[in-house]
């Protein structure tokens, strides 16, 4: 019944855009080489000679990225909140009933795991890089448009798993260094500096774990989704994603190891 | 129901039962109308709690907390929380962002309609929550809906604060994601789905007062959700972030096997951060909306557009600095205070620009008296009343007498809910066609006669309600106590001598109450029976009204081709009306209304 | 009736209802807060008068043209924002003068504690200095609500009150503190509000001049007894609170 009630929602009724040159198989993918050309024609700004339906074949493709960065803007807010209560906690001391300042913050050894960890994370985004980039490159994205097999996905599978892979392997290395700690006899309740150690890889771990729920949508949507444009946006947007998640965890792990 | 000729029967979940597809569906319209749903719904909760909190205050012999479970601050707490966040976040933001922003910009849909149907399912999934946390055995919690540590950190501090405080964290939480969900599909809308000739200056107002709301939602509620984390773990994960060392509740000592350096001012920043840019949230559309009807029946251009849009985002920009005015006398250091108490009363000179370009373009128009361009007028004396009282607010020294007493609540009330609640009224009276057209049914229109009992019964009962409590606070009654009788010492007789105010306030907000009625009868009887709506009844000038976008639009008038060619508000001339709508191509439409 | 016709004539005596005054810097904050109340009224009064004229008086036109912005819109603002910033400037001068600087160094002290829900006077005693307290020592079964730890020498001449006495005329420095949430330490005849913090202690001083009994109100959310709790401030004469002084003196040394 919704149908009926919005028979004009453009996205349900599957109209072919033939200005776009979509003959069954979606609109004409964003490529590589079209980066420079977006908006339909080479128009920068000017909405008044950009006609409606035809903003070029990034269009879809943006405004996901779009989303995406406001998502990731408010993250990094929820990220800058902590921080800020970690170094507010950090140089907050207090007087006790003798006079005496007490400032009962006792800086956590960061175990060494974490420099391990934080190599694996850093290779992970090199290979979702490259599996980002396999998805539009520009040949094999015409080839698969065109019906003429799936090589991008192809492609791309193994770097998306290699990423998965790295990801486990980030969250188990997490996992054993709270062992460690925990064996150290350093628990999240211990003082004020291990509220934030574990917290703060806490946060990020959740982060993660979406982070490696989205690659997992991305894989089963390479198979899955018909549309090659929306397998460029799956695996793209969790590229990006999975970036900045990256980029959190060199500030974060800088703030652990050198700034408590 | 069978498919009208031309919709597209190819539908990829055929296999899922219609009913189920209707109720969730991604399509805007009907997410919008759902969002509206959910916020009468807690608005008729929220009242009726408030009007409980009054009865119990003013005549105690009637023991009327046996009706509604929880306790007084109970009840308080759960009054605050749906009022802000379910009715006043939820219904202008994400209710008319819905249901009216794809067409002001020219679109036919919102940019991401799976996670506009997510945010909704959330936000109910959030107030279902919230409401159940008064059935658990000590209730809801008490500390208010701005939950300041230890109150609500230690679930021994007192009745509620256990499960009851669990629950409500993660109502607020889930609320927040929902909201950030939402927003983010409001600014990937504005900015990506403008139609061709819409420009950021031909924008309408409305739509600038969406886009900087969901701004502000995006950076204040993450922060929000940072400390909510902080607070779940204080609670539940044996940290300090908030308890300080040797905090004594109840007679036990929290936070001595684990020495913390907790501060309770370290929630205040965290929670103020978000709060204040919160109440914006709330207020910004309906601000933008004001603008728009007072011109479109003052059939005039909005006064000063640029400096409208630029106030829009002042306010905006200066909301998340002015946080520290909440904490004047909690504890913050002298000097931040003056800091915060200067940034606070910038805030007057943006929020006066706009009353000046409101009063001039009503200027000795003789604007026609529907019932929307009432409300909008409602809106302006309430904006105004409630506004003068802000920067007094914001001198710190007036604040250590005013803080936390009625004079506040009066301040909030009258600004920010009264205001908030008359720009949801002209929404729902201005847009109600569009809320109701469907693709089988014309729009109808609400009853101006009803409409008119409803502004006036609603404004004389906002004002008499929350004019008397500045006298009140002004007197020295705080906020938040449970009973104004049977309190000991010199505080008792301060308090009793206010018993008369506060009963003609009660009898005030048990009138402004039953105002409602009017409303509700207007809804139920207009939607069936409403008059049949014209294409564009107000003579408006913005793309909601163009034939092609309207939801009764026919298949073959949705494929045409949106553009905007001219600014909103392009009334020109006096007698006979002579206006062009954005979507015009060249020569004035002549009119012969009247 | 009579009682009626005394409550009207106090309306017009004073139209803004605000409780009498009895602190030394009470007047000044009066008269900032009674300017800032009457300009609010008046330009609140100002605003619907231009509103309601505006909108019931007819001339039809095309409305004031956008060249006049100018005059229309930023000259009101200008003006707005002038008297804005002169109330700002005067308010933080007050605000200065009552927060930037402590209290004298002669001022009496009295530290005042807050707890679910009663407010607790700690004075130093003879000694002048306060014993310290702990939470450990806290047992209001066995009068010592505060926690003052018996050990420390300066504790034995301390004592506790439920009510604040104070003489007129002489500056107290008041050292708040909270046991268990956050409490809001308020005595509108004193014009005086100031959060009481755990796990801080926050000086305020100010300077009774009036003697009577006054209320202390707590003004923060803090549980289910909010409503209740509350205390008497009592200023005495100078005489008189010597008298008081060295009563409780007595009963608390050995």
């Amino acid at each position: 019944m919704a149908a009926t009630i919005t028979p004009i929602d453009s996205e349900r009724d599957r109209k072919r855009r033939l200005e776009d040159h979509d003959h069954g198989s979606g609109r004409r993918p964003p490529n590589d080489k079209n980066d420079k050309r977006t908006g339909g024609g080479d128009d920068g700004d000017n909405w008044n000679n950009r006609p409606q339906g035809r903003r070029g074949p990034r269009e879809k493709l943006g405004r996901y990225r779009l989303a995406i960065f406001f998502a990731l803007a408010g993250d990094l807010m929820f990220f800058i909140a902590i921080v800020s209560a970690f170094f507010v906690s950090q140089a907050s001391g207090r007087y006790d009933a003798y006079n005496n300042y007490i400032n009962q913050w006792l800086p956590t050894t960061v175990p060494p795991i974490l420099w391990l960890n934080t190599a694996t994370l850093i290779i992970s985004s090199a290979t979702i890089e490259i599996a980002r980039r396999r998805m539009f490159q520009e040949t094999h994205a015409m080839e698969e448009w065109l019906g003429i097999g799936k090589p991008t996905s192809k492609r791309a599978i193994p770097w998306l798993t290699a990423t998965i892979v790295l990801g486990l392997l980030f969250l188990t290395g997490q996992w054993l260094a709270w062992n460690q700690l925990h064996l150290q006899r350093v628990f999240m309740r211990t003082n004020p500096s291990s509220h934030f150690f574990f917290l703060i890889t806490g946060v990020h771990a959740v982060h993660l774990f979406l982070g490696i729920a989205a690659l997992m949508a991305a894989l089963i949507g390479l198979y899955r989704s018909r549309q090659l444009e929306n397998r460029q946006i799956l695996v793209d947007c969790s590229a990006w994603y999975w970036h900045s998640m990256g980029i959190f965890w060199l500030f974060l792990f800088t703030l652990l190891a050198f700034f408590q | 129901m069978t498919p009208q000729p031309g919709t597209p029967i190819s539908n990829p979940s055929a296999i899922i039962p219609k009913r189920a597809r209707r109720v969730f569906t991604t399509d805007h319209h009907t997410i919008g109308i759902q969002y509206l749903i959910l916020a009468l719904v807690s608005v008729i909760i929220g009242t009726t709690l408030s009007l409980h909190m009054r009865i119990h205050l003013s005549w105690p012999q009637l023991n009327i907390e046996r009706i509604l479970p929880g306790s007084y601050l109970a009840i308080m707490t759960v009054h605050g929380t749906i009022m802000l966040f379910f009715v006043l976040t939820t219904a202008p933001q994400s209710g008319f962002g819905n249901l009216i922003l794809p067409a002001q910009i020219g679109a036919r849909r919102m940019a991401l309609p799976l996670i506009n149907a997510l945010s909704f399912w959330l936000t109910a999934l959030a107030l279902v929550i919230l409401c159940s946390s008064a059935f658990t055995d000590a209730g809801s919690p008490l500390s208010g809906w701005t939950a300041y540590p230890p109150l609500s950190a230690v679930a021994s501090a007192g009745p509620g604060q256990g499960l009851g405080l669990d629950l409500w964290l993660f109502s607020i939480a889930i609320f927040g994601i929902a909201a950030t969900m939402s927003s983010i599909n409001t600014l990937v809308t504005i900015i990506r789905f403008r139609c061709e000739g819409m420009t950021w200056d031909r924008l309408p107002l409305t739509v600038w007062g969406w886009f900087t709301a969901a701004l502000l939602s995006i950076l204040a509620f993450s922060v929000l959700l940072a400390a909510l984390v902080l607070l779940f773990c204080d609670r539940h994960a044996g940290t300090s972030f908030f308890i300080p060392t040797g905090n004594l509740v109840n007679g036990v000592i929290h936070s001595t096997s684990h020495p913390g350096n907790g501060s309770p001012l370290l929630w205040l920043h965290l929670f103020w951060f978000f709060g204040h840019p919160e109440v914006y949230i709330a207020i910004l559309p309906g601000m933008g909306l004001t603008s728009m009807i007072l011109a479109n029946f003052s059939r005039r251009r909005v006064f000063a557009y640029r400096t409208m849009i630029t106030t829009t985002l002042l306010i905006g920009l200066l909301g998340i600095l002015v946080w520290g005015h909440h904490m004047f006398v909690a504890g913050l250091s002298p000097f931040a205070t003056s800091a915060f108490s200067i940034s606070s009363i910038a805030i007057a000179i943006p929020a006066s620009a706009k009353v000046i370009s409101w009063l001039a373009t009503t200027w000795r128009s003789r604007p026609h008296y529907t019932t929307p361009m009432l409300f909008a007028l409602g809106f302006v004396s309430l904006f105004i009343t409630g506004g003068l009282t802000g920067p007094i607010l914001a001198q710190p020294i007036l604040d250590q007498y005013l803080h936390n007493t009625f004079f506040v609540v009066a301040h909030f009330h009258l600004i920010m809910a009264m205001s908030g609640i008359f720009g949801l009224f002209a929404a729902t009276y201005y847009w109600f066609p569009l809320i109701t057209a469907t693709t089988t049914k014309p729009g109808r229109l609400m009853s101006e006669a009803l409409g008119r009992w409803h502004f006036w019964t609603t404004l004389i009962g906002a004002y008499a309600t929350f004019i008397p409590m500045h006298l009140t606070g002004l007197a020295g009654e705080p906020r938040h106590y449970s009973q104004l009788a049977g309190i000991p010492n010199a505080a008792g007789q301060l308090i009793a001598n206010l018993r008369p105010l506060n009963s003609f306030i009660t009898h005030a907000a048990i009138f402004l109450a039953c105002a409602q009625i009017f409303f509700l009868v207007n809804l139920v009887k207009s939607l069936k029976n409403g008059a049949v709506a014209p294409q564009n009844p107000w003579h408006a000038t913005t793309l909601e009204w163009h034939p092609s976008l309207a939801t009764n639009s026919t298949v073959a008038a949705s494929n045409e081709k949106i553009a905007v060619y001219r600014s909103p508000c392009e009334y020109m001339g006096p007698e006979p009306e002579s206006f062009l709508t954005q979507w015009d191509t060249d020569s004035p439409i002549h009119s012969n209304r009247e | 009736m009579t009682h009626r016709s005394i409550h009207h004539a106090a309306l017009l005596a004073n139209p803004w209802n605000l409780p009498a005054n009895a602190s030394a810097h009470g007047p000044a904050l009066d008269h900032h807060l009674l300017l800032n109340l009457w300009i609010a009224l008046a330009l609140l009064t100002l605003a619907h008068l231009i509103l309601l004229i505006g909108i019931l008086v007819r001339r039809r036109d095309a409305g004031p043209a956008p060249s006049a912005v100018w005059r229309i819109e930023y000259l009101p603002l200008a003006a707005l924002a002038i008297l804005f910033a002169a109330l700002t400037v005067r308010a933080e001068r007050l605000w200065a003068d009552a927060r930037y600087t402590g209290a004298d160094p002669a001022a009496l002290q009295v530290e005042v504690t807050g707890m679910q829900f009663a407010w607790y006077f700690h004075y130093p005693g003879s000694d002048a200095t306060f014993g310290t307290t702990a939470p450990q020592f806290v047992a209001p079964g066995e009068g010592n609500p505060v926690g003052i730890d018996p050990t420390d020498p300066h504790s034995p001449d301390d004592f506790v009150t439920s009510e604040l006495v104070l003489p007129a005329n002489r500056e107290v420095d008041l050292r708040l503190r909270a046991q268990d949430v956050i409490h809001g330490f308020s005595i509108p005849e004193m014009r005086l509000k100031q959060n009481a913090i755990p796990g801080q202690t926050v000086h305020i001083h100010f300077t009774p001049t009036i003697p009577g009994t006054y209320a202390i109100l707590c003004t923060q959310l803090c549980g289910t007894g909010h409503f209740r709790m509350n205390a008497n401030l009592r200023v005495l004469s100078p005489a008189d609170f010597i008298t008081w002084l060295a009563s409780k003196q007595k009963a608390a040394t050995p």
